[in-house]
């Protein structure tokens, strides 16, 4: 055989596949996709709604309690500088999607990382999936996302759950093994049931890594949904899209800035959640 | 009453126990079926019972299959094959939920390494076993309250078990197995991360707890000392087998083996070793309706000694005379012992500890009573020379000369 002529058709196999999953399930995923941008436009045309200060104020409060004093002033001074810029629009919108997709990757990633430390079979089944999903450049997860969810942000989304997921599932997974042999000993001992034993001793224990996992979730997710304003979601990532194609750089580090400082809130705060979590 | 009953335990750790296991009752060692099989025998066809009520001490050192053997108990490691006997119920052919309830019921744990749960309060540890039965929240903290003073630890209960020390933290522990108030108490090698001071006041209070409690308890240890101290009985192991069983005083008097030899020559014989053990017959004695003053300065000077014991109905003592009071009652004429008799102060019981003897001997030299706790006869004498003498004794039959 002539090896170069021959090459084995693994982009065309796979475009064929999602033709197909995509063709069958349409219906399921335009379902998905209505009902998922409803309820994203109406959170944030609630959202916009608001004054802002009003919302700013509410948000550092919320940082203060849930972090500390100086999350709260920064949160408060971080917001009040992207609504000076009048980003605060596509800011709501990045903050919309960011905690949509982190609240899907956490509810699908959490219980995936309790299952793969539970069984070892489907770690090992798990673990190169999630090297693969890693690794694969996040572009990439953009193109089939168009035929199944159509442009805008369900695609983006989806994306970004397949893209920030894996930190969930891996710390989970780790949070639970690492709970000392012993504990899990005395809780056998005294006749806990194996889900007496996952959440009165294991999760419980594990909760500061799986916190961690999820920060890195959020952190993933944030940057994610910047890169997924190439397929139509907005906010701040499409702003520094659409300085990009003006080559406004100031425009451009406006908008960087911008996500730059919802970063920094929402891993303050998540932080302080974790470690308090102990 | 038997509460629990081990017969012929194996446990083989290794994918293929079979063949092991056919070695092991052809009796063929644990070195020897490692290397030939690939499997590591942990517990080798060991076969024991413990009596409602009593402490029975399992000693080894690491490696010889001593958690191994209690983690058997309750199925915390599924034996290869025996049996194990709980209240009479074969406990290796329990479902999974018969076994859960068996071990909220029966059976209380206490780790060497404490193992409490750190996301817990001190009470909230201590609740564990009554929080996954169901128990609702106001019996199940009045539980722990009880089980929390019964281990002197009132007032800590809502600290974490990191704010405690080593010794306050395995209170914790104990107190999170009693406040199930189960039948059977698994201390596995529970006071070995204490330092040696606090050891020994856990020991002495898990003692003295255990004169109200009356738990069936199964103690770890590689320390022979903490074994002798406070195990009604105790099962030697090594290798994984059991190498001998029987009260303290049966292994350390007669040692069944080389290996046991060896094991008790290290011991602190004055804790162990009894009066009864060391000391000497009671003769020369003076005999309160018998003898006189003068019998009395003569048989002491034959004897070469200053004191006397007095014997009266039965050989129960009655006192002492020294020669120098029967000196002066010969003077005065006086013919029975009556007026001289002193109080014998010195006197022990048979099962005294040599540890506690030692002082009284002091600094006088005078000899101490051995004397029968039910009728007061006496049994025998212990001078100084005879309590050395017996350690010795026992030091030389122990070094395996």
């Amino acid at each position: 055989m002539d090896f170069e002529q021959f090459r084995i058709p693994l982009g065309s196999s796979l475009e064929a596949l999602i033709n197909i999953l995509s063709d069958h399930l349409a219906p399921l995923t335009k379902a998905i996709s209505a009902v998922l941008e409803t309820a994203i436009d109406a959170i944030d045309s609630g959202l916009m709604h608001l004054p802002p200060w009003a919302l700013i104020l509410a948000l550092g409060l919320a940082a203060w309690r849930l972090g500390s004093r100086r999350i709260g002033l920064f949160t408060v001074l971080g917001l009040g500088l992207i609504w000076n810029l009048g980003l605060w629009d596509p800011t709501i919108a990045t903050i919309t999607l960011v905690l949509f997709a982190t609240a899907i990757a956490t509810c699908l990633g959490v219980p995936l990382g309790i299952l793969a430390a539970m069984h070892k079979g489907w770690a090992r089944l798990i673990m190169p999936v999630l090297d693969f999903m890693q690794t694969m450049p996040a572009f990439v997860y953009l193109i089939p996302a168009i035929p199944f969810f159509g442009l805008g942000p369900v695609s983006a989304i989806f994306s970004t759950v397949i893209f920030a997921m894996p930190p969930s599932i891996r710390l989970t997974c780790l949070g639970i093994r690492q709970v000392p042999a012993p504990l899990i000993e005395a809780a056998d001992a005294f006749g806990a049931t194996r889900s007496q034993r996952l959440f009165k001793v294991e999760l419980p224990l594990a909760m500061p890594t799986i916190m961690a996992g999820i920060n890195q979730t959020i952190m993933l997710s944030l940057s994610m949904v910047v890169i997924a304003a190439m397929i139509g979601a907005k906010g701040l990532g499409g702003e520094v899209w659409k300085a990009i194609q003006r080559l406004e750089p100031g425009l451009g580090f406006e908008a960087g800035l911008g996500v730059v400082i919802v970063a920094v809130i929402l891993d303050r705060i998540t932080q302080k959640i974790g470690a308090r979590s102990v | 009453m038997e509460k629990i009953v081990v017969q012929n335990l194996v446990k083989i750790f290794g994918d293929k126990p079979e063949k092991a296991l056919r070695l092991l009752r052809q009796g063929q060692g644990k070195n020897a079926i490692l290397a030939e099989t690939g499997q590591a025998v942990g517990v080798a066809d060991v076969s024991f019972s413990v009596t409602a009520g009593e402490i029975m001490v399992i000693m080894g050192l690491s490696g010889s299959g001593k958690s191994t053997l209690v983690r058997c108990i309750n199925r915390l490691i599924e034996p290869t094959s025996g049996h194990i006997l709980i209240d009479g119920t074969d406990i290796t052919t329990l479902s999974r939920e018969e076994l859960t309830r068996l071990r909220r019921t029966k059976f209380g744990m206490v780790f060497q390494g404490f193992a409490l749960f750190p996301h817990r309060s001190v009470v909230q540890n201590v609740e564990f076993g009554l929080d996954i039965q169901g128990i609702p929240p106001k019996e199940r903290r009045d539980r722990a309250m009880a089980a929390l003073s019964q281990v002197g630890l009132t007032g800590w209960e809502e600290r974490r078990p990191e704010a405690l020390s080593g010794g306050m933290q395995q209170r914790v522990g104990l107190a999170r197995a009693l406040a199930l108030d189960p039948d059977i108490l698994l201390m596995d090698e529970a006071f070995s991360a204490l330092d040696p001071l606090i050891r020994r006041d856990m020991q002495d209070e898990l003692l003295s707890l255990q004169d109200t409690v009356k738990k069936t308890i199964l103690f770890i240890t590689h320390d022979l000392d903490e074994a002798v101290k406070i195990g009604d009985h105790i099962v030697l192991m090594k290798d994984g087998a059991l190498i001998q069983s029987g009260t303290a005083e049966d292994i350390l008097t007669n040692p069944a083996s080389r290996y046991v030899e060896r094991f008790v020559e290290d011991v602190d014989f004055t804790k162990i070793l009894t009066a009864r053990s060391v000391m000497l017959p009671p003769s020369p004695t003076a005999l309160i309706h018998h003898d006189g003053p003068r019998l009395a300065l003569h048989k002491m000077a034959e004897e070469g000694i200053s004191r006397l014991f007095v014997l009266g109905q039965s050989r129960s003592l009655e006192g002492v005379v020294t020669a120098e009071d029967a000196a002066r009652a010969a003077e005065h004429g006086d013919r029975t012992l009556q007026g001289i008799i002193r109080p014998a102060d010195k006197r022990v019981s048979a099962e005294t500890s040599i540890q506690d003897i030692v002082p009284l001997l002091g600094s006088d030299k005078e000899p101490v009573a051995v004397v029968d706790d039910k009728n007061g006869r006496l049994l025998g004498i212990i001078v100084q020379g005879s309590l050395l003498a017996g350690l010795a004794d026992k030091g030389r039959t122990n070094n395996g000369f």
